[in-house]
């Protein structure tokens, strides 16, 4: 009796038990496709200019010439090394929100070291940078996880609180090495002696950048991957009674993660102001911290689906500020480009995961 | 299978990127040299068209562009870059897009716009407001600004009037004095250099030369661009006991504010920068101090139009009304339009200097020699050569009667 007047849902959501790769793909291209048809029409009802056009301007924007192709290369590389950087972190459940704060500490380093010790030969003084800054970055990854392991704080808040910290801190130094006085900017640092900047190789500015980024992507992908520490990340992840149970250590397990986490977050600082900016500022992290977490997500960790997904973000960011220069729009249109196609594909996630299961006249007969 | 994939997809993405690399840089040198033989102009700006000091450089370059009969096509713009490697990016990006001037209009840009002026000779680059084109000796890198301590001055001098209107009309209370008797005005200023002091001290002596005894207090709030940061240094200063807000900082937040204040009650009144601020504050702004950036956009266009170099350092003021002040409120005082063009004429004449050393002191005492480094002696013939040996103001002396609170 029950059964008749409990009436069947029109629609169910039912979690996917797994779902063939190719089909995975196809459901995220179709996504991609779609919002560019929803982000077409936006376009045409509020500007009336067509949309066709304005693709490709954009792509324009990220691929127009060689230059924009490394300036894009260059910021997909910044990006895609604080993701990388965070996702041990994720992977362990551990929300790292605190990548900003990592980036400018391992860019504040990098920066005293550029102003202080300018008279070494570069090589030398570049690895100084580098073991300083991500020293820093580790410092300011180890304190959140050492509350976290200890006193199971709350780590969302502490690392968030930790970017304002850093920002202070920065803002601190703007104003100690500002030139000229009063300005709060730092300039270029080292303009004319280019001490402590990456040097080019091959005629380019930034193939150092890609170097040590695609570097530390493939090492994290094998550390996380194939290694007994990245396993125990795993498992701590997934539940750390089970870990406990397994005899792994917990608290070391965090400590260490997150000692890796802002240490490969502070490397993007370090290559942000050595081998790009050549500046500090408060604005030096950009956002990025924050935005590399979509990246982490969206590539469920594995550290070169995040190639895919910072190329995806930056060629949109390049192409946003394009169209605001070509047809005098400014920012917000392009944002809401950037926003429609983040929708559709954090949206097409969900169906990846989930499917809809419809009320079937078919099934109710049969019953 | 699925990583294999991911890692394949990445390298396909990574080496299409190098071979669109080398095909696209054949036809940017091609583009370039046909544009070559007219003037191209690219525009590097700090924001967009809803930020007021931006605003001005668009309309003024526009307007140039008309008179000169430049197509829009000849101008390339670049809105909302920060101060940061962007700006170098920007500046690169357009000289690939054949520019042959590049122009900048923040302090901020020019170490970046002067770092691409080193790498391109061939291109005319100028970071508007800078000020290091002269020590730079790049023969393809300007400065330019105008002589905006003059407008401030006069409309120090619309604050003057209104001062002492008030203080005839005796609706002052025992605040708005300090424990000498002098009346407080306040300043909200953007940073603690040159630029910033050289404008608070020309609005402070044009106030003074209306009524003698004033004090100011000064409010740094360490961005260009905060309206909730402004209007709130305007509260804390109106709270302090100033009745006159004078402004260097590019939001309406400060002419808001005193416009609320007013309202409820609060004897007080702005004089903002940039724009006419009547439309935020219609009872409370008495008028802008402003710069018309056309004078200069047209002097650089045409220049470069008849094959001619541009001025390392280019500043003008009154002479050329390359400065001006915007239309008076209607909360003036009787007789400001007379004053005003009485003090624009003076300074237009050369009769009179907006730094006069018999004006104000120093530590109590009146200077009669103050060298920079880099510019040498700036004072002679009694007054201090303010944006004569650089286009960027290097007033930086704090004379009596102002305080930085903070």
């Amino acid at each position: 009796m029950a059964a008749e007047t409990h009436k069947e849902p029109f629609v169910r959501i039912t979690k996917r038990a797994s779902m063939p790769f190719y089909k995975a793909w196809a459901i995220r291209a179709a996504a991609i496709l779609l919002s560019l048809v929803v982000c077409a029409v936006v376009i045409y009802l509020i500007v009336k200019m067509n949309p066709v056009e304005v693709y490709a301007t954009m792509f324009k924007g990220a691929f127009g010439t060689k230059r924009k192709i490394w300036s894009t290369v260059r910021e997909i590389m910044m990006l895609l090394c604080i993701s990388v950087g965070l996702a041990p972190a994720f992977k362990m459940k551990f929300w790292n929100i605190g990548a900003e704060g990592q980036v400018l500490v391992g860019g504040i380093v990098s920066s005293a070291c550029m102003i202080y010790l300018a008279d070494l030969p570069t090589p030398l003084l570049l690895i100084l940078m580098l073991v300083a800054s991500m020293a820093a970055g580790a410092l300011w990854g180890l304190l959140p996880a050492i509350f976290k392991a200890y006193f199971n704080t709350n780590e969302t808040l502490f690392t968030l609180m930790m970017n304002y910290i850093a920002i202070q801190i920065t803002s601190f130094c703007v104003a100690l090495w500002e030139n000229p006085y009063g300005s709060n900017t730092v300039g270029i640092i080292n303009s004319s002696t280019r001490s402590g900047w990456f040097p080019k190789i091959m005629g380019q500015d930034y193939i150092l950048n890609v170097i040590i980024v695609m570097a530390a992507t493939i090492l994290m992908f094998i550390y996380l991957a194939r290694s007994k520490q990245g396993y125990e990340i795993a498992v701590v992840g997934n539940s750390e009674n089970t870990a406990r149970y397994a005899g792994i250590s917990v608290k070391n397990v965090i400590i260490r993660t997150m000692i890796i986490s802002g240490a490969v977050c502070a490397l993007a600082g370090f290559v942000e102001v050595s081998g790009s900016s050549h500046t500090i500022s408060t604005s030096t992290a950009g956002g990025r911290g924050f935005t590399a977490i979509i990246v982490a997500w969206l590539a469920k960790f594995n550290t070169f689906v995040m190639i895919l997904i910072s190329l995806l973000l930056v060629f949109l960011e390049m192409g946003a500020k394009e169209i605001a220069s070509v047809y005098h729009l400014n920012d917000y249109a392009s944002q809401m480009i950037t926003g429609i196609i983040l929708f559709f594909i954090l949206g097409s996630e969900f169906f990846i995961q989930y499917k809809l299961v419809f009320r079937s006249a078919k099934g109710e007969a049969k019953k | 299978m699925k990583r294999f994939l991911a890692i394949v997809l990445s390298c396909v993405m990574v080496f299409a990127l190098a071979a669109c690399g080398g095909t696209n840089d054949a036809t940017v040198s091609t583009d370039a040299d046909e544009t070559e033989a007219s003037l191209k102009i690219g525009v590097i700006l700090v924001g967009d068209e809803n930020e007021g000091y931006t605003a001005a450089h668009i309309d003024g370059i526009n307007a140039a562009a008309e008179k000169l009969g430049i197509d829009e096509s000849q101008i390339v713009w670049k809105y909302s870059i920060p101060e940061d490697q962007s700006c170098y990016d920007a500046a690169m990006e357009l000289v690939d897009a054949g520019c042959t001037l590049v122009i900048s209009n923040s302090y901020g840009h020019q170490s970046f716009t002067q770092m691409a002026a080193e790498e391109v000779p061939e291109v005319q680059f100028v970071a508007m407001t800078g000020d290091t084109a002269a020590t730079s000796g790049l023969a393809n890198f300007s400065n330019a600004f105008t002589k905006a301590y003059e407008s401030r001055y006069v409309s120090g001098v619309v604050a003057g009037k209104k001062l002492a209107e008030l203080i005839e009309a005796g609706v002052l209370t025992d605040a708005n004095y300090d424990a000498d008797g002098n009346v407080k005005i306040g300043y909200v200023g953007a940073y603690p250099y040159a630029e910033v002091v050289s404008g608070y001290t020309a609005f402070y002596l044009g106030v003074k030369s209306i009524v003698e005894n004033v004090v100011m207090d000064v409010t740094y709030t360490n961005s260009w661009f905060d309206i909730t940061a402004e209007g709130e240094a305007a509260n804390s200063l109106v709270a302090g006991g100033c009745v006159i807000i004078g402004q260097h900082a590019d939001s309406t937040g400060a002419p808001a504010a005193v416009q609320a204040l007013l309202d409820a009650g609060t004897v007080c009144y702005s004089v903002g920068y940039n724009v006419d601020m009547l439309s935020v504050a219609p009872t409370a702004a008495l008028t802008s101090a402003t710069n018309n950036w056309e004078v200069y956009y047209e002097y650089a266009f045409s220049t470069m139009m008849n094959g001619g170099n541009i001025k390392t350092d280019w500043s003008e003021g009154y002479e050329t009304d390359a400065v001006a002040v915007t239309a008076l409120g209607e909360s003036c005082a009787e007789g400001t339009a007379e004053a005003v063009e009485e003090a624009e004429a003076a300074i237009k004449a050369g009769t009179f200097h907006v730094f006069d050393t018999t004006t104000f002191t120093v530590g109590g005492e009146t200077i009669d020699t103050y060298e920079i480094e880099g510019l040498g002696e700036t004072i002679s013939d009694g007054y201090f050569h303010e944006s004569e040996f650089r286009a960027a103001p290097y007033f930086d002396l704090r004379i009596d009667g102002i305080t930085e609170l903070n």
